[in-house]
């Protein structure tokens, strides 16, 4: 037998006992709740600074005319001139046609990615993330070179006789829709690819065996379940594509004009912050309507129908 | 509810090899399931029992073999035009339709008109006692209602066989348990020949009219269950489908012994059998103090022993006790009142009675 000293049982608790018990678990329980407060506040307050100041600042910054007066004059000059409305138009045009673009270009990459092997997808994988860490600048004048009149996509298509002379490659919109896709293309496959995995290879299974050749289970199971990813990831392209800057300044050449150009050129034009200002909480408000109507449309298809 | 006449074939499955590589997932397995019947493919994980039920499913393509259904020969047909019903494990319900559109899906492929396909539908889930969920959600439903729509959605279409791939495995005991009973009786309405697929061996006991077991790829026996539960070939078979201990046995001019002790055994036993083995059901052996342990003679074997431990377990209680020969043996004793007014305790000396009926002998190996 093993060596065991036993302890008397404890007897029934007390009354008092039991108040100061009560007593003492509330003040833990209040105790915890500052405690999470205080944890979270500097977060906030980083949050308050960093992002909500200065979106308030820009706000100001729009509503103060050239006199230094409170006034609307940035937001008239805008609806006053034709030219403004067709950017904005052509900014929202541009971020739709990449994204199309990116749509029908990466999702077959991701639909690769979510089904090959995990030692072929991940090679594949490192083809997506390297080009994607890599800096847009660099990527941008890289496709400037490449596209160039000389550049070796024109001599290709001279050498196979495609084309006779080369044709104007960058400087205008083709340059800009290419250049901004390759960019953005990662943006669309990596939340896809993420959504694709998550879907159950037995239902695909299961669609052939109840009678689905492959190609109908793709079109009425696999495509509908990948839905929210592949919105997701549309929504992320073509946000980001309506602020993009860098890549359409380089390769449109100055003929291609986004909302993101022009914001610089006010700054440039004009005395004060004023009209770029009013025309970046445009871009922003705008923003902020198509991210409410994706996200409506989220909800729409994640609920199935 | 009316009942619909299903199909009952048979199914024929000949020198059937899946390898993967150096590995033999399945090794020339051979059996017939008769039109009708319900037979459960049983062997622990890795077995090749799924293997071959993924074969027969289409989604697996053997490296040799054949697998027919009635007279033809599906081993090349894809999966989709095999119209085989199948419930997967995690029952692989599509989530972005109701209840009632993942019935109807095989319905729909298969051009029916609209009004079938209500009817059917609703027969389908009326079958699985679901009545009125068409509209539902699949996740607004529980484990046991999926695993129900689940079996709609295979028989509804009408295939040629039913394929289930261990489907009760995500339930929780209780359910399990009633919904073996349901499956069986759903099958014994419909008489669709069934191939199911589990390591629960309670379940394919339950469940089923005949039982093949696996095992490292191989058919290891192929009974029904009271066939493989009275009559194991192999200690495999033995430990797998119940509880059992073993003695080794010696072959001697006088017949099979253990240590000195002639055993009389149900059956002769083969000579050439190579290293056989006495099986202990637990339940078959009976438990006396030792001067009671007369009787011994042309039908009952007397085992001398002492009790290491006894474990209440409920309904039985369960007692290890340690031969005179330096075996341990497990011996179960309802529990009930006349078994417990002498209930023998740690350190007694006990005999242990075994009939000759239930004296059976075993391979060691396979």
């Amino acid at each position: 037998m093993a060596d065991v000293t036993s302890f008397p049982a404890p007897g029934p608790i007390g009354q008092a006992e039991f108040e100061a018990n009560r007593r003492a678990l509330e003040r833990d329980r209040r105790a915890e709740t500052r405690m999470r407060i205080n944890l979270t506040l500097p977060a906030l307050l980083v949050v308050f600074v960093l992002m909500v100041c200065p979106i308030l600042w820009l706000l100001s910054l729009s509503v103060v005319g050239g006199d230094g007066g409170l006034s609307l004059e940035n937001y008239a000059l805008f609806f006053s001139e034709q030219v403004y409305v067709e950017m904005f138009l052509k900014t929202f045009m541009i971020a739709f046609v990449v994204t199309i673009i990116c749509v029908l270009l990466g999702y077959p990459v991701a639909y690769l990615l979510a089904i090959l092997p995990p030692s072929w997808s991940g090679v594949l994988m490192l083809a997506v993330l390297v080009p994607f860490w890599t800096s847009g600048l660099v990527r941008t004048f890289s496709w400037l070179i490449i596209l160039q009149r000389n550049g070796i996509v024109n001599k290709s298509l001279v050498w196979l006789g495609v084309i006779d002379k080369p044709i104007p490659l960058v400087h205008n919109m083709t340059g800009t829709v290419i250049g901004m896709v390759h960019i953005m293309v990662p943006f669309l496959i990596l939340p896809l690819y993420a959504s694709m995995k998550a879907i159950d290879g037995n239902l695909m299974r299961a669609g052939a065996n109840l009678g689905s050749s492959p190609t109908h289970a793709f079109f009425r199971i696999f495509l509908p379940l990948s839905m929210p990813g592949l919105v997701a990831g549309m929504i992320m392209v073509f946000v980001m594509c309506l602020g993009f800057y860098i890549t359409p300044a380089i390769l449109g050449g100055g003929k291609i004009k986004m909302i993101a150009q022009r914001i610089e050129e006010s700054i440039s034009l004009y005395p004060t912050w004023g009209p770029a200002a009013a025309l970046a909480v445009l871009l922003l408000l705008m923003t902020a309507v198509c991210l409410f109507i994706s996200l409506k449309l989220v909800r729409w298809l994640a609920a199935g129908r | 509810m009316t009942e619909r006449k299903t199909s009952a074939l048979p199914v024929q499955v000949q020198m059937l090899s899946k390898h993967f590589g150096n590995v033999r997932a399945v090794e020339d397995v051979s059996f017939d399931i008769r039109p009708g019947e319900l037979l459960t493919l049983l062997g622990p994980s890795g077995s090749g029992k799924t293997t071959l039920l993924m074969m027969i499913a289409g989604f697996s393509r053997p490296t040799r073999g054949s697998i027919r259904i009635a007279d033809q020969e599906i081993v090349h047909l894809p999966p989709h035009k095999r119209n085989i019903g199948m419930v997967f494990q995690n029952y692989a319900l599509f989530p972005h339709m109701t209840v009632g559109e993942n019935v109807a899906y095989p319905l729909r492929l298969r051009k029916f008109a609209r009004s079938e396909i209500e009817d059917r539908t609703r027969k389908a889930l009326d079958m699985v006692q679901l009545g009125g969920y068409g509209a539902r959600r699949i996740n607004e439903l529980s484990g046991g209602q999926r695993q129900r729509i689940a079996l709609a959605r295979a028989i509804v279409f009408e295939p040629r066989i039913l394929l289930m791939d261990e489907p009760l495995s995500a339930l929780d005991k209780h359910l399990r348990e009633t919904m073996q009973i349901e499956i069986r009786q759903l099958h014994d309405r419909l008489g669709m020949t069934t191939i199911s697929v589990t390591h629960d061996q309670r379940e394919a006991l339950t469940m089923s009219d005949r039982i093949a077991v696996f095992s490292n790829g191989r058919l290891a026996q192929i009974g029904t269950p009271t066939e493989l539960y009275e009559k194991p070939e192999s200690r495999f078979i033995a430990e797998f489908i119940g509880e059992s201990t073993f003695l080794p046995l010696r072959h001697t001019p006088e017949g099979a012994a253990y240590g000195e002790q002639v055993i009389h055994l149900a059956d002769d036993v083969k000579q050439a059998a190579g290293e056989t083995l006495l099986m202990l059901r637990p339940e078959r052996l009976r438990l006396v103090p030792a001067d009671g342990a007369t009787g011994a003679g042309g039908d009952t074997n007397v085992f001398a022993g002492q009790v290491n431990t006894v474990v209440f377990q409920g309904e039985s209680l369960l007692f290890e006790v340690m031969l005179d020969g330096g075996h341990k043996v497990s011996v179960r004793m309802a529990n009930r009142s006349e078994n417990l007014r002498q209930l023998p305790q740690a350190g007694d000396r006990v005999a242990l009675k075994l009939e000759r009926a239930d004296a059976r002998v075993v391979r060691a190996e396979g």
